[in-house]
């Protein structure tokens, strides 16, 4: 069965072959006559669209062999031309794709990506040869040796109008040199246009089966290492000392001078691209995900020229009302909104680029490429997008992307203009060959015609024909007669029944229905012919002769179809601003404000806030034209102040290595998960976002305000102080994996990473110290930059503070002694639910302790936890904080700290402990943690004593902005709930899967969330 | 190799276990006791001030305003205390699980096999657990032991649950109500996002999701249907044990926990009630406050795993699992409230019912999320769950209220009239670095 298709495939191929290919290649032999043609062809009497500005009416187009030779009006057309009349026809530039795999496989990954704590680590690369140490670095690669036609999937792209693509290998973070070439069946030789395009690098890891990097913030770090490794590389002397061959290393440094082309596929992500790029001095060209138009002014402020697909979101599946609670109306908007993501760039002046990457078939493509229309894009830009800008980005304007003397004969020939409704492509001309798409459409006579029927016996009938379309025809003898009717243009076939149909009542539905005359023949000119059989099966000849010609019935013009009726909100979706909220002066009247300070609680109190800052505290305050919020018997507080927090990010834990003091928490910030927007709920109002505990030395950790709305730069804490996440014992040691090959296994192990790490930031700190005193004439080889390094010579030099996840006291006093034998301290233990043990010990040290209320008993460290752990710890002078690392926990932080009052601490010790005692850790308590003249307007306000189970936050404030608002929450609810319903209505209306064939349903999914393992949050999901 | 491993995790957890051996179960009570001047939380919704409570043996004999302590009787004078019914934890794997995670050995709460109606969880209950001494200083004098990861769990039928007394030297003196419960986890419907996995697994459609638990229900169904004709039918040659397990639920004298969440699963949990004429009993409901009049109507009670949970979508309201109590009482549903959480380990069951109060409910009613509900919902209402003559004498003695922290702070407990020795490892280790250090934290005030 299967070897029977294959056959027949192939002989589709075979037959399917268009006309010889115009030329060949000079080195290749000839196996019969030699058949190079020089041909002219001219097309005449054509609308001829050069470009997305100019147009030519009634004009001529001459090509030779594969190229324009001329384009005007009233050009001569040579004698030798062979003229093909154009009449009503338009021509267009083919498009161009800049995101293609065409001819290039994609390798296919045999698992899922991601840490995982259970699996084994592949901690060096599987590739033997001399590349580079990453499996998922491979610019050597190149997509013009890996390169070959492939004529069906070559059709599929012409179908469409495509003429040119940019093509490239989809596998690696970077993946190599990219290659131009057209979609023409012909020898690759000539196909091939520009065999070294451009280099490619994405956010995937791709088949690379190593274990780093195993996050977002891996993923960047690792570039951003390659940059500075390649130019390392570079100035190393010919034999490479210390390095050897690397051939990576080299491909990358010979692929910087092309356009560099980055697979984002998200808003954020973008971002994230655009910034790696900064850094190195680069620009990227970036493949967008369609969801843009959500951040369009932080994309515009990028200044890239991006390539954006056409895959809009299906409809979602909202018809049973149970499961459309699932569907999220970030889910719903974007359904509505996404086809209006090109009209946002168009409307900011970004430039871009169609690739109908990720579709199905080229009716799709038309059908959204509509869609996008009727979203505001306009017919210039979105021909522009798909010819002229593609071709300038990547530097083959010389060659395609407009109709002009000296570039190829790439172009297609339509019925009517390329994006009204009912356009057919009729041909495609790549390199000078036509791939005739629809024949059957060039020309279509329509009108009426006498038809005659004769008989064997000589015998004739008249009818009249009246061909309306190539699909469509009445025959008419005494009454009109529904005729079948296919006409292809060269070939017709005619089926009618001499009798009148009835129809309607009084039809027997079950009677047989009328025998019909059938005809056959051919279909060119005005005199059509040919045979047939009448109602009995006899033989009969017909004519049919054009009397009278009438166009050719077309589809009613477009327009322009509903309106998209949602907007962007920030953060895009649940309880999103439709403007952004305001810095206002306020003054909250006659509070009971807990300031956190010596000052204590101060009954029937004012706090007055200006400028975002708090201006004055007393009593009977003048307003001075802020905002009054009476606040009489109720709370004010500092902000809270979360010391250990996992919301906001898109991976968490890289845990590829144990050592990964590289990744920064910052590079990978997800300002709109829904979980700041609750933590605002309950008071928090700056979070310390941490790396998790998968490895020793983790990532760099962000300080962040949860300024509920703002872009991922704006959500972190302005000019806090730089910290670390380390950590230690059973998660570092992956007590749950059962075999384990990471080094460290044990306690022991991890103290010895620690060492390590810190006599090798030592070294290299006196490294660089040597090459920048080197002497003239130094023969010194150039020291490599290495980010991990750097961040710890940052801690050695104590400019970079470490937060460390603990709990035993075996792990904990270890800890502090390395520190010690380097000269620096240990910030932050954080968790250190034995810090009870050694609480005199972490005191001389100098550290501070941030531990949960009671959390215990959940793995065999924690056994010995105790409620009384934080008491003790205050008790022994220890600076000390409640954290939360649990995103539900964070909204009730100010109770978790309420609980260790059981113990003796007072209300206000209670209340540091989650405000000016973390923020104080953190290095902030400047700026945040208290409320004092001059300190940002982080504010709280409650309706009841905080440190009760009882107090609901009412308004959260952060620099002066209200983010939380229960009145204005409750609003929201009702406002999501009829926008909700509209947009689920519309879906239901829509019908499922109407959005677009070709796309999966639900839109887009961040690549990276939960990716990552939590930190000790985790654990009890780990359960067998 | 491998039997190395297993030998030195025995070992290991064999350290583990042992409890804290000088805090002693708490001989009978064979006298009368009196609480004096107390404000009485009975647990039904009535707060009595200023009153008394009399208990003789294991039960209490009177509770009043105006009664007067006998002389022969032990007298405890709690005034200015909030004196409650023993806080009952209605789904608990304590005994069964006491370190969490990566020490299987001290765990024994999830058997093999996905229909295991005769599997009991009291036969494994380790009255020496450490969690058991920690959650009564906090109140919780009774819990509901169930043979699966308190969390949930993915075999059809786990098996049985037995609510126990949490002051005893053995499993058999722990038995409160043996058996009371069958356990099934409705299959799910929908392949809901948001979990956290430590990869997206494989994204069946959603309507093979529904396909493959509806086929689930239909197998759980099954077994019920041909259990019903194997109960009814008294030539059986062969004797089935699962089939026999189920008695209890044809008979009523036990009931049907089913695990589920969403709608559409609760609302086939409902039709094991309207097929078998099971005492159907919703654990989990988080979106049961969306069919709270429809639960009512089918006399269906809830238990809610846990207050201190994040909105199960994003656009619910950011309060909504804080005030489902609240509308589960506005619509006249039976409901308890649990604390199901894995890493403080069920300790803050007060605080859940506490934050429901702050979103809606009564301090009262929220007391009887803890007690009589409970103990209506596991028909053990006529020996617990108030403080109330002729009931077991389980009683909590706090400084304040016991739902809000600063406050709660168990001084006093009876189990059966039995006063428990309220001490735990944690306050014994926190008592030894005190020792250490020369300080002193604040202590529960002694009687």
């Amino acid at each position: 069965m299967r070897r029977k298709s294959k056959l027949f495939l192939s002989l589709i191929l075979f037959f399917s072959f268009p006309v010889s290919f115009v030329y060949s290649q000079a080195t290749s032999t000839v196996n019969g006559v030699a058949d190079e043609r020089e041909t002219i062809f001219a097309f005449t009497n054509a609308t001829i669209v050069k470009d997305a500005e100019n147009t030519i009416n009634n004009g001529t187009l001459l090509i030779q062999k594969n190229k324009i030779i001329g384009v005007g009006n009233n050009i001569p057309i040579p004698n030798n031309a062979v003229v093909m009349d154009c009449a009503g026809k338009f021509l267009y530039p083919s498009f161009i794709d800049l995101y293609s795999n065409y001819g290039v496989p994609t390798p296919q990954r045999a698992t899922s990506g991601g840490f995982n704590p259970f699996q084994q680590s592949q901690l060096t690369t599987a590739n033997m040869g001399a590349y580079s140490w990453n499996q998922a670095i491979k610019p050597e690669v190149n997509a013009s040796a890996l390169f070959t036609v492939v004529d069906k999937d070559a059709e599929v792209w012409r179908s469409s109008g495509f003429g040119t693509v940019l093509t490239h290998q989809r596998d690696g973070i970077a993946r190599g040199s990219g290659t131009v070439v057209t979609l023409a069946h012909g020898p690759a030789n000539f196909v091939m246009l520009k065999p070294i395009a451009s280099a490619h690098y994405s956010f995937s890891k791709g088949t690379s089966t190593q274990s780093y990097p195993s996050s977002l913030m891996g993923m960047i770090a690792l570039l951003r290492q390659t940059y500075l490794d390649a130019d390392w590389y570079k100035s190393l002397p010919a034999d490479k000392p210390g390095e050897g061959t690397n051939l990576s290393l080299q491909a990358w440094n010979d692929l910087q001078g092309l356009p560099q082309i980055f697979e984002a596929n998200d808003n954020w992500n973008d971002l994230r691209a655009s910034r790696i790029a900064d850094e190195f001095g680069k620009k990227y060209i970036i493949k967008g995900g369609g969801n843009e138009y959500q951040r369009i002014k932080e994309i515009a402020g990028i200044r890239s020229t991006f390539i954006l697909p056409l895959t809009f979101p299906a409809s979602p599946s909202v018809s049973d009302p149970i499961d459309a609670r699932n569907v999220t109306l970030a889910t719903l908007k974007n359904w509505e909104m996404a086809p209006g993501n090109m009209a946002a760039f168009e409307k900011e002046n970004i430039p871009f680029c169609i690739t109908a990457d990720g579709l199905r078939d080229g009716k799709t493509f038309f059908a959204n490429l509509k869609k996008a229309i009727d979203a505001g894009l306009t017919e210039k830009t979105a021909l522009a997008a798909l010819t002229s800008t593609p071709a300038q980005t990547i530097g083959i304007y010389d060659m395609v992307g407009s109709l002009e003397t000296g570039k190829l004969a790439n172009f297609i020939i339509t019925n009517k203009p390329i994006f009204d409704e009912g356009t057919t492509i009729l041909q495609n001309w790549i390199q000078g060959t036509n791939y005739d798409l629809h024949p059957e459409s060039w020309k279509i006579t329509a009108g009426t015609f006498q038809l005659v029927l004769t008989d064997n016996n000589g015998k004739k009938t008249n009818y009249n024909l009246h061909v309306k379309s190539a699909s469509a025809a009445d025959v008419i003898g005494t009454d009109t007669l529904a005729a079948k009717f296919t006409n292809n243009g060269s070939l017709v076939q005619i089926s009618f029944s001499p009798v009148k149909q009835k129809a309607g009542p009084g039809r027997n539905a079950n009677a047989t229905p009328a025998p019909n005359i059938i005809l056959s023949g051919k279909s060119t000119g005005k005199v059509w012919e040919g045979a047939g059989v009448d109602t009995s099966g006899n033989h009969l000849l017909w004519v049919a002769t054009l009397t009278q010609e009438s166009p050719v019935k077309s589809a009613p013009s477009r327009t322009r179809k509903e309106q998209i009726t949602s907007e962007v909100n920030y953060p895009f979706g649940a309880y999103g601003w439709t403007t952004k909220p305001e810095q206002k002066d306020v003054l909250f009247k006659n509070a009971t404000v807990w300031t956190s300070e010596k000052a204590g609680v101060l009954k029937n109190t004012d706090v007055l806030v200006k400028n975002g800052k708090i201006a004055a505290i007393g009593k009977n305050l003048n307003s001075a034209g802020a905002t009054v919020i009476d606040a009489t018997g109720m709370h004010l507080t500092p902000g809270i102040i979360d010391e250990h927090s996992h919301i906001a990010v898109q991976s968490i834990n890289e845990g590829g290595q144990s050592v990964t003091s590289e990744v920064r928490i910052g590079d990978n910030l997800n300002p709109e998960d829904i979980n700041i927007y609750r933590q605002l709920s309950g008071g928090v109002t700056t979070s310390q976002i941490l790396h998790g505990s998968a490895n020793a030395i983790g990532g760099q950790s962000q300080l962040i305000k949860l300024r509920w709305g703002v872009n991922d730069t704006d959500l972190k804490f302005a000019g806090a102080d730089p910290f670390i996440k380390f950590a230690l014992g059973e998660n570092v040691k992956r007590t749950t994996s059962q075999n384990n090959n990471r080094f460290p296994n044990t306690r022991m192990g991890v103290e010895e990473v620690l060492m390590d790490a810190f006599t090798r930031a030592r070294d290299y700190e006196n490294q660089w110290k040597a090459w920048n005193s080197r002497p003239k004439g130094s023969t010194m080889l150039p020291v490599r930059r290495d980010l991990e390094l750097d961040a710890l010579v940052e801690i050695l030099n104590s400019k970079r503070f470490i937060t460390s996840h603990s709990y035993v006291q075996s792990e904990i006093i270890a800890a502090m002694r390395v520190a010690e034998k380097f000269g620096f301290r240990y910030n932050t233990f954080t968790h250190i639910l034995e810090g009870y043990k050694v609480a005199d010990k972490l005191k001389k040290h100098g550290a501070n302790a941030s531990t949960f209320s009671d959390w215990w008993n959940y793995k065999m460290e924690v056994v010995d936890a105790i409620p009384q752990n934080a008491a003790i710890m205050t008790s022994m002078g220890l600076n000390t904080a409640i954290n939360s690392d649990d995103a539900e926990m964070a909204r009730r932080l100010n109770q978790e700290a309420a609980k260790s009052i059981k113990y003796g601490l007072s209300e206000e010790e209670a209340l540091k402990m989650v405000t000016i005692n973390p923020a104080t850790m953190l290095h902030v308590q400047d700026k945040v943690g208290s409320i004092k003249v001059g300190k940002d307007a982080d504010l709280v306000l409650w309706n009841h004593n905080p440190l009760t189970i009882y107090a609901v936050a009412q308004k959260t404030m952060v620099d002066g902005i209200i983010y939380f608002d229960r009145e204005r929450d409750l609003q929201l609810r009702e406002q999501m709930k009829a926008e909700k319903n509209r947009l689920i209505q519309k879906a239901n209306s829509a019908g499922r899967g109407s959005g677009a064939p070709g796309m999966q349903a639900g839109g887009f999914t961040p690549p990276f969330s939960y990716l990552g393992v939590g930190d000790d949050y985790i654990d009890q999901y780990m359960q067998p | 190799m491998k039997h190395i491993f297993l030998f030195l995790i025995m070992l290991f957890s064999g350290s583990v276990i042992m409890a804290q051996p000088d805090i002693y179960p708490a001989p009978e009570n064979k006298g009368v006791i009196a609480l004096t001047n107390a404000t009485i939380h009975v647990g039904n919704g009535t707060v009595i001030e200023n009153g008394t409570i009399i208990i003789n043996g294991s039960k209490i004999e009177k509770v009043g305003s105006d009664i007067q302590a006998p002389s022969n009787a032990k007298v405890y004078d709690v005034k200015g205390k909030q004196v409650y019914p023993g806080l009952i934890s209605p789904i608990s794997i304590i005994g069964l699980k006491d370190v969490g995670g990566a020490v299987p050995g001290t765990n024994d709460f999830s058997e093999l096999g996905d229909i295991n109606p005769s599997i009991r969880s009291i036969v494994a209950y380790n009255t020496d657990n450490h969690v058991i001494n920690v959650l009564r200083t906090n109140g919780i004098l009774l819990a509901n032991v169930i043979p699966q990861n308190d969390g949930g769990g993915r075999m059809l039928i786990p098996g049985t649950s037995t609510v126990v007394q949490l002051d005893a030297w053995n499993w058999e003196d722990a038995a409160y109500k043996m058996d009371g419960q069958m356990h099934l986890n409705m299959p799910s419907l929908s392949q809901r996002g948001g979990g956290r996995f430590f990869f997206a697994q494989a994204q069946a459609s959603q309507g093979n999701a529904a396909a493959n638990g509806l086929k689930r229900v239909e197998e759980a169904k099954d077994f019920f249907r041909q259990a019903k004709a194997y109960l009814e039918k008294h030539s059986n040659t062969q004797t089935n044990l699962k089939f026999e397990a189920t008695k209890g639920l044809f008979d009523k004298s036990q009931s049907l926990f089913v695990h589920c969440d969403n709608v559409k699963e609760m609302l086939l949990a409902i039709d094991f009630k309207k097929e078998f004429g099971f005492n159907v009993v919703i654990v989990g409901g988080a979106d049961s406050w969306q069919i709270g009049s429809l639960l009512k109507e089918n006399g269906i009670p809830v238990i809610l795993n846990q207050m201190h949970a994040l909105p199960e979508t994003t656009d619910d309201d950011v309060d909504q699992p804080f005030k489902t109590p609240a509308m589960l009482q506005k619509a006249g549903v039976l409901f308890a409230i649990g604390d199901v959480d894995g890493t403080t380990r069920g300790r803050n069951l007060m605080y859940n019912a506490g934050t429901a109060a702050a979103y809606g409910l009564t301090k009262e009613e929220a007391i009887s999320a803890l007690t009589l509900n409970p103990a209506k919902i596991f028909r053990i209402d006529d020996r617990t769950g108030t403080i109330e003559a002729g009931k077991d004498a389980n009683i909590v003695v706090s400084e304040g209220d016991i739902l809000n922290m600063e406050e709660s702070i168990v001084e006093l407990a009876f189990i059966q009239g039995r006063k428990i020795n309220l001490e735990n490892k944690q306050s014994q280790l926190s008592e030894r670095y005190q020792h250490k250090f020369n300080i002193k934290l604040k202590e529960p005030a002694k009687y």
